[in-house]
């Protein structure tokens, strides 16, 4: 079941910019432009792009902050542009940057204002508050004033204020920007939780592929408005030509060493790198290697997303 | 329809009463700069009478107006403007709000976004100028010599009424303009505070254009000045029919449905059009 | 550093250090163009609705207070003009030190290179100038327009106003240094800030002439800091101080300004102290 189907989306913005000490031109810039894309329920959908490709506002479309200029946009059976208040109760919204909870009272009384402006039944919320407490491991912090609370911290106690209604999309705008490896080790773990267990659709934007690779199973990659890439993460590496690159020890240096389907980019004294296609295995490339010299030591780096979606852009302009 | 208007209204009051008690808890946190605070406000809104007191010992007379009938207008124009500014004055921010990116946040709750912007920042520190007010109006009702008839009893609490939704009104039509320009708080101060100064003094005392401009422009005439002709039996600088000083709640009403539309387009400019 | 070593060291070569901070301050506020315009307009309402009041007073009392009835209307669009200039209600760097303070970077400022009186005092008449400018022309024009005023027509009196200017935004500076100071002793300075324009907007004459204030309180306000705000200037471009008058005017406004100036340092050194103490 289709839960967000968006057709033919477009969203242009008049944008003035100063010309000289007076005079001003006006600009019209298409933020979408075309966007077409359906998410089923229960699917974790990772949206990527450039800034200013069109992710946040294509995510204030869906959240009914923004009308689009044109096209048709359904959530969770609701026309944004026209319910907003309607939609709000059947999503959870996270923006990574800012919070919507209260700085200066404890993490307790943001949930007690939600249950009241989310009309939640008492039961419901009581399961929820304490489930997610659990998960986020937010029972000592609680009671304690939000101004207090670490990024991390603040982070679990947004996620689950915008979890508490049990929304049916759960939209994250750069969830783990600014976390330290152990809060976002746990902001990931919960999301799969929600995700998996619960059945929430969740849509994110972030610019950390681990937060793809590990919760997401499918991959939409826009710019200039447009979606330029649909699919799993492997055929993301395949579509944008990626490499990864398998870094060996030597026992002794060597030149260049010879192994089909990788060649060498690099050599440092007993130390080669290799670069093979990202959607290859790379135990095979492992094990003709291994066969014919002595190792030491190895590793396998996996691509950074700005060079695979820079290498898609260049094949997109080419072709 | 109307069953759904009504519950809107109830929700929207409800939502605004959820977020101003948040922010009570909020300040509360800080107590004693609070109490400061408050005493502040008092003393800075008292200013502007212990001019007038000082004024008077220059003369007996403003414009034709004694003192006590001064401190009538002054006591319910401060009366209108703080309980005007207590319950929705938050909105004034709104500019900041969309330059910093939090009126999102406020887009993304259940509730109508105009209670929950009101209800922002709420403060019991602004009770400084409406108890302020309140007491220099009880002083000058000691002190007036009003011919109490119906009519003029059935004025004195429909005044307040309807001088508060009219400066509320003159807040949200104001904050509706920063949709389009974001610092356009200033020009709004100089028609809330500026308008609240200009009626604290008898109309007598300016120009006929200028009452006239409050009278069929910006109706803050309706606030205290035509109500207080009746009240206090002095006569209109401009000749006005007698209806007009009983007109406050029509104008009141004229007010919420301009400030409603101003809002509406406001808010459908920033979702069409915003950044 | 005492206050001589360091007028001293402003004579060498940092003057030019500050004539460029002052520069880049007004040209920070040059950029607020649509604020500035919309604070011009409050000043021009304002004006015309103070203007009618005092008219309706001096037709009571013709000549009050020594001012006719021209003089008077003048009187409020001139103090209209200055408001902002003077920062009778606070305000101007007092904002960017009260972020300093939140922020903690008040603490290293204390031990910048450059002097942190001085520096501050140089952000403010910059800002001061472009105010002076800005949001004291239009207001002035606006009376001009609107009502019967009296400005002068002799140079010799604009130049006298301005360094009257001069010195009300330096005694204005010295009086908010200090306000802005109590914050490295209490929670936050809001409180005190509150206190103070109450106090400045009475005392310096920007809702009524000094001469107005009746018997013992109107001599004690002439004699207070706050007069060399708003009242010292008015009077000297309505020409009520002029010859001796205007000198020993000038004189009172400088002599304020030093003592403000060598009372901010004081607690200044107070503070450095204590933040040496408490390491922040």
């Amino acid at each position: 079941m289709a839960l967000i189907e968006l057709e033919d989306v477009r969203r242009s913005f008049t944008v003035r910019t100063r010309a000289g000490r007076l005079r001003r031109v006006k600009r019209e810039v298409r933020a979408v432009d075309g966007l077409s894309f359906t998410v089923d329920a229960g699917e974790c959908v990772g949206y990527i792009g450039p800034n200013g490709a069109g992710k946040s506002t294509t995510i204030k479309m869906l959240t009914g902050i923004l009308v689009p200029s044109s096209g048709r946009l359904r959530v969770a059976g609701v026309d944004p542009a026209r319910e907003r208040t309607r939609l709000a109760q059947r999503i959870g919204v996270v923006f990574g940057q800012r919070t919507t909870l209260w700085w200066d009272l404890p993490l307790r009384d943001s949930y007690e204002l939600a249950r009241r402006i989310y009309r939640i039944p008492d039961a419901r919320h009581r399961a929820n508050l304490d489930r997610c407490v659990e998960l986020l491991d937010l029972g000592a912090l609680l009671d304690t004033p939000v101004r207090q609370l670490s990024l991390g911290q603040r982070m679990r106690g947004d996620l689950a204020a915008a979890l508490l209604h049990d929304p049916q999309v759960l939209y994250l705008d750069e969830p783990t920007i600014g976390l330290d490896v152990v809060s976002k080790a746990k902001v990931r773990e919960f999301l799969r939780e929600v995700n998996t267990d619960r059945g929430t659709t969740v849509l994110l934007t972030t610019h950390d592929l681990t937060d793809i690779e590990q919760l997401c199973g499918r991959v939409m990659v826009i710019d200039h408005g447009r979606v330029v890439y649909d699919g799993g993460l492997g055929g993301l590496h395949a579509a944008g030509e990626s490499e990864r690159t398998l870094v060996v020890d030597l026992a002794e240096p060597r030149p260049a060493i010879e192994v089909p389907g990788a060649r060498v980019v690099r050599v440092e004294g007993p130390r080669q790198w290799l670069a093979f296609p990202a959607q290859d295995s790379a135990a095979p490339l492992l094990a003709s290697v291994a066969a014919r010299y002595p190792l030491v030591d190895l590793s396998v780096r996996e691509p950074a997303i700005e060079d695979v979606i820079a290498r898609m852009y260049a094949e997109a302009v080419i072709g | 329809m109307a069953e759904t208007l009504t519950a809107r209204a109830a929700w929207s009051v409800r939502s605004w009463w959820l977020v101003a008690a948040m922010w009570t808890r909020s300040i509360m946190a800080y107590r004693i700069s609070f109490t400061l605070m408050l005493l502040a406000n008092i003393a800075t809104n008292s200013l502007d009478f212990v001019v007038l007191l000082l004024m008077f010992r220059h003369t007996d007379t403003l414009g034709g107006w004694t003192l006590p009938e001064l401190a009538f207008l002054y006591g319910t124009s401060g009366l209108a403007l703080g309980l005007a500014n207590l319950l929705v004055g938050s909105i004034d921010a709104l500019g900041q709000r969309i330059r910093a990116g939090t009126l999102d946040i406020v887009l993304i709750r259940p509730a109508p976004a105009l209670a929950q912007l009101c209800a922002e920042r709420f403060s019991l520190r602004r009770l400084g100028r409406p108890l302020q007010a309140g007491a220099l109006l009880a002083w000058s009702l000691s002190r007036l010599d009003v011919h109490w008839t119906p009519d003029r009893l059935l004025l004195m609490p429909m005044m307040v009424c309807a001088g508060t939704v009219i400066f509320a009104c003159v807040f949200i039509g104001g904050a509706s303009v920063q949709f389009w320009w974001d610092e356009a708080k200033e020009l709004q101060n100089s028609f809330t505070y500026g308008g609240a100064t200009m009626l604290q003094y008898p109309p007598t005392v300016f120009a006929r254009e200028l009452v006239a401009g409050t009278v069929f422009g910006l109706p803050l005439a309706f606030v205290n000045w035509l109500p207080a002709l009746r009240i206090l039996d002095k006569p209109d600088p401009l000749g006005l029919p007698a209806a007009f000083q009983y007109a406050s709640p029509l104008a009141a009403a004229l007010c919420v449905l301009a400030a409603a539309a101003a809002w509406r387009a406001g808010l459908r400019a920033y979702r069409g059009t915003g950044s | 550093m005492t206050l001589t070593a360091q007028l001293g060291a402003v004579r060498g070569g940092t003057a030019r250090l500050y004539l460029a901070v002052a520069r880049g301050a007004f040209r920070r506020y040059a950029t607020y163009r649509a604020a500035t315009l919309a604070g011009a307009f409050t000043n021009t309402v304002f004006g015309c609705i103070l203007a009618y009041t005092f008219l309706a007073l001096w037709h009571a009392r013709p000549g009050l207070g020594g001012y006719d009835t021209r003089q008077a209307v003048t009187y409020i669009w001139i103090s209209q003009a200055l408001l902002v200039t003077v920062a009778v209600w606070g305000g101007g760097f007092q904002d960017d030190v009260q972020d300093r303070f939140r922020t903690g970077d008040i603490a290293v400022d204390l031990y910048r290179p450059v002097d942190f009186q001085g520096w501050w005092l140089a952000t403010d008449l910059g800002r001061a100038g472009f105010h002076l400018l800005a949001r004291g022309a239009v207001p002035t024009l606006a009376g001009m327009v609107l009502f019967d005023t009296r400005l002068p027509a002799d140079p010799a009196v604009w130049a006298a106003f301005l360094v009257s200017v001069l010195l009300a935004v330096v005694v204005s500076f010295g009086l908010r240094f200090l306000v802005s100071l109590t914050g490295f002793w209490l929670h936050d300075s809001e409180g005190v800030r509150a206190v103070m324009l109450v106090v400045s907007m009475f005392f310096s004459g920007m809702l009524l002439p000094l001469a107005l204030f009746p018997g013992q309180l109107g001599r004690i306000a002439a004699e207070l800091p706050w007069a060399a705000l708003i009242s010292v200037p008015t009077d000297v471009l309505l020409e009520r101080r002029t010859g001796t008058a205007l000198l020993t005017g000038l004189a009172f406004q400088a002599a304020w300004a030093a003592v403000l100036l060598a009372a901010g340092r004081g607690v200044q050194l107070l503070a450095t102290r204590k933040v040496v103490v408490q390491g922040g």
